[in-house]
C-alpha cells in the first residue's frame, strides 16, 4: 500500500483513540508477563514485603542462576516438553497429511459424516475421558512413561490439524491431479510428488500449530498419567518450585520465562506463516 | 477395477490410520465411560453392575448446583471473550503504524503453556504481595489486602478473568480475519455517501461480523465448558467448592477419590451437554454458510 487510500486517513484524535484502545487491550494481554518478569528480578525478601512495589529495588538476574540449583531437574523438564511435543507433532503429521488429502481431493460416500465425526472429537477434551484413558494406558502398560502423554495428546490434536490442512489442500487446483493421472501416475505417486511439495507451506503451518498445542496442553495428561519426575514436562515440573513452606516465586517466574523462551523464538521467526495460515483456515470455515 | 472405484479405495486407505487412532483413543474411551457409569468401578478388583445408582447419587448431591455454576461461569467467560475479542480485532484492524507488531503481541497468552500463564495470574491474585491487590490499595480503592482466591465470589471471577485472558488471542485473530474478509468496496461506497467511521462500523463491520461471532462463540462455549487447567491450578475448585465446575468435580470424584463409576456418570452428563452444544454448532454453521457444507 504505497498511497494510502483516503478512507484510511485518521484525524489526530482518532489516532489517539485508536492507540489508547490498543494500549488498553495489550495491557490486559501482556500485564501478567510484565509482572511475571519483574517478579523474576526481585529478591524473595522484597516479594514478600508490604506495601507492594511495582519496580524491583536492587533487582538482579540472580533467580535465573539459583533456579537451576533449587530444582536440578529443570533442564530435563524443558527437554521432556520438547521431546513430547516433537514426537506428538511427527505422529500427528503422519496421520493427518494422508487423511486431509483424502478429505480434500476425493469424493466418497460418508465423507461429510466422517469429517463431522472428526470435528466432534475436538469437543471432548481429554478431561472428560480421563477415567477410561487411564485404564487404557494401564492396560497398554504405558502409565508413567512418555507414551502416557504422547498417545492421548496426539488424538486430541488430530481434528484441528485435519481441518486446517484440508482447507489448504482444497485450494490446490484439481487439474494437477488430473494431469498426473493422464500421465499414468499412481495415486500414491501423485500425493508424494505432486501434492506434498505444493502443500508444504500448509503443512508447516499445521506442524507449528500442532507443536504449540502439544507444548501448551501437556498439563492434564502429565498430571494424571505420569508420576515419574524424570518424564515430567515443563508445566507439571514447575510445581517443583512450590516448596513445603512457601512458593519460590522469583525462581518460578524465572523458570517460566526460560521455559517459554524457546517456543517464543520459534513463533517470532515463523509468525508470518502463522497469522496468514491460521486466518486462511479460519475464514474459509 | 474402475478408476472411480480405485480412487475411493485409495481415499479410505489414506484415512484409515487417522480413523483407527481416533477410534481407539477417543471413541472407545467414550463407550467405556458410558459402560463404567453403570458400575461401581474403583480401585478394588471386583466391579459390579449397579444400574442407575451413580446417576441417582449425582442428583441427590450438590451436583445440580455444580451444573448451574458451570453454566454461569461458562456464560460470562464466553461473553467476555467475545466482547474483548471484538474490541481487540477492531483496534488491531486500524491502519496505524506498528499494527503488525501489536498483532504479534496479542499472541503470547495463547502460545505460552497454559500452566505458566496461570502461575503468573496466581501471583497477581495474591492478597498480601500480588500486583492487583497492591495497586488497588495504592490507589485507595480498597482498604486492606484482597486475597482474590480465598473468597468464593472473587475466586469465581478471578478464574473467569484468567480463562478470558487465555482465550482472547485466538478469538481476536479470528475476528481480525473476519473483518479483513469484508469487501473493501462496501466501505468505499458508504464513505462516498458520506458515512462516518462509527456509522460504517455499526452498519457494515458489525453486521458482517455476526457469523464469525456466532461461530466463534459456539466453539468457545465448548472449549470453555471443558476448561480444567485454570481452575485446577488456581483454586482446585475451592474455596469450599465455589469454583467447582463439572469438569473439576468429575476429576475430583474419579481421579481424586478413585470412584471411577461415579466419576464416569458425571462425565456422561458432560458428554450429553457437549453433544447438544455440538449439534447446535453444526446447525448454526450450516445455516450461516448454506453453500459450504462441512
Amino acid at each position: 500500500m504505497s498511497s494510502r487510500p483516503m478512507i484510511d486517513r485518521y484525524s489526530w484524535w482518532e489516532i489517539i483513540l485508536i492507540y489508547c484502545g490498543i494500549a488498553l487491550f495489550l495491557f490486559f494481554v501482556l500485564s501478567p508477563f510484565v509482572e511475571g518478569f519483574l517478579v523474576s528480578l526481585k529478591p524473595l525478601s522484597q516479594l514478600f514485603s508490604s506495601p507492594y512495589r511495582f519496580w524491583p529495588e536492587n533487582g538482579s538476574f540472580e533467580a535465573y542462576r539459583t533456579m537451576w540449583i533449587s530444582v536440578p531437574g529443570f533442564g530435563r523438564y524443558i527437554f521432556n516438553s520438547f521431546f513430547i511435543s516433537i514426537i506428538v507433532t511427527a505422529i500427528v503429521l503422519c496421520l493427518v497429511i494422508p487423511a486431509s488429502y483424502a478429505f480434500a481431493k476425493f469424493e466418497f460416500r460418508g465423507m461429510g459424516i466422517l469429517l463431522g465425526a472428526f470435528l466432534t472429537v475436538n469437543m471432548f477434551s481429554g478431561a472428560v475421558l480421563l477415567i477410561p484413558l487411564f485404564r487404557l494406558m494401564r492396560t497398554m502398560g504405558v502409565l508413567n512413561t512418555y507414551f502416557a502423554m504422547i498417545v492421548p495428546g496426539v488424538a486430541f490434536l488430530i481434528p484441528s490439524a485435519i481441518w486446517l490442512l484440508r482447507t489448504y489442500m482444497i485450494r490446490i487446483p484439481q487439474e494437477l491431479n488430473e494431469a498426473a493421472y493422464m500421465d499414468g501416475a499412481s495415486h500414491f505417486y501423485t500425493l508424494r510428488r505432486v501434492i506434498l511439495p505444493i502443500a508444504m507451506p500448509g503443512i508447516i503451518v499445521v506442524a507449528i500449530t500442532t507443536f504449540i498445542g502439544a507444548y501448551a496442553q501437556q498439563f492434564i495428561f502429565a498430571l494424571t498419567f505420569n508420576s515419574k519426575t524424570e518424564y515430567m514436562p515443563l508445566p507439571v515440573g514447575l510445581f517443583a518450585y512450590f516448596g513445603k513452606q512457601e512458593v519460590i516465586w522469583n525462581e518460578l517466574m524465572a523458570a517460566s520465562f526460560v521455559g517459554i523462551a524457546p517456543a517464543m523464538v520459534v513463533i517470532f521467526f515463523l509468525q508470518r506463516y502463522l497469522v496468514g495460515g491460521l486466518t486462511a483456515g479460519a475464514v474459509k470455515q | 477395477m474402475s478408476a472411480q472405484k480405485s480412487a475411493v479405495i485409495f481415499a479410505w486407505i489414506l484415512l484409515l490410520p487417522a480413523v483407527l487412532y481416533v477410534l481407539a483413543i477417543v471413541a472407545y474411551p467414550l463407550v467405556d465411560t458410558f459402560i463404567l457409569s453403570f458400575t461401581d468401578a474403583s480401585l478394588r478388583k471386583v466391579t459390579n453392575w449397579v444400574g442407575w445408582v451413580n446417576y441417582e447419587k449425582i442428583f441427590n448431591s450438590t451436583f445440580a448446583e455444580v451444573i448451574l455454576r458451570t453454566f454461569i461461569w461458562t456464560f460470562f467467560s464466553v461473553a467476555l471473550k467475545m466482547i474483548i475479542g471484538t474490541f481487540g480485532a477492531v483496534m488491531l484492524n486500524a491502519a496505524v503504524p506498528g499494527r503488525s507488531l501489536f498483532r504479534l503481541l496479542t499472541m503470547p497468552p495463547w502460545i505460552v503453556p497454559m500452566a505458566i500463564g496461570i502461575f503468573m495470574w496466581g501471583w497477581m491474585y495474591n492478597g498480601q504481595f500480588g500486583m492487583i491487590s497492591g495497586l488497588l490499595q495504592r490507589f485507595g480503592l480498597v482498604d486492606g489486602p484482597v486475597a482474590f482466591l480465598a473468597y468464593g465470589s472473587t475466586a469465581f471471577w478471578a478464574t473467569i478473568v484468567t480463562d478470558v485472558w487465555i482465550g482472547v488471542p485466538l478469538v481476536t485473530i479470528y475476528f481480525l480475519a473476519a473483518i479483513q474478509s469484508i469487501p473493501k468496496d462496501l466501505y468505499e461506497a458508504a464513505w462516498t455517501d458520506g458515512a462516518g467511521r462509527w456509522y460504517r462500523f455499526r452498519r457494515i463491520t458489525l453486521p458482517l461480523m455476526v457469523p464469525a461471532i456466532i461461530t466463534m462463540s459456539m466453539l468457545s462455549l465448548i472449549a470453555t465448558f471443558n476448561s480444567f487447567d485454570i481452575i485446577w491450578i488456581l483454586t482446585q475448585g475451592g474455596p469450599s467448592g465455589e469454583t467447582t465446575t463439572m469438569i473439576i468435580d468429575t476429576y475430583q470424584t474419579a481421579i481424586g477419590s478413585k470412584k471411577y463409576g461415579e466419576g464416569a456418570a458425571r462425565a456422561v452428563l458432560i458428554c450429553i451437554f457437549l453433544s447438544l452444544f455440538c449439534l447446535a454448532y453444526f446447525r448454526v454453521t450450516r445455516r450461516l454458510n448454506p453453500e459450504k457444507r462441512a
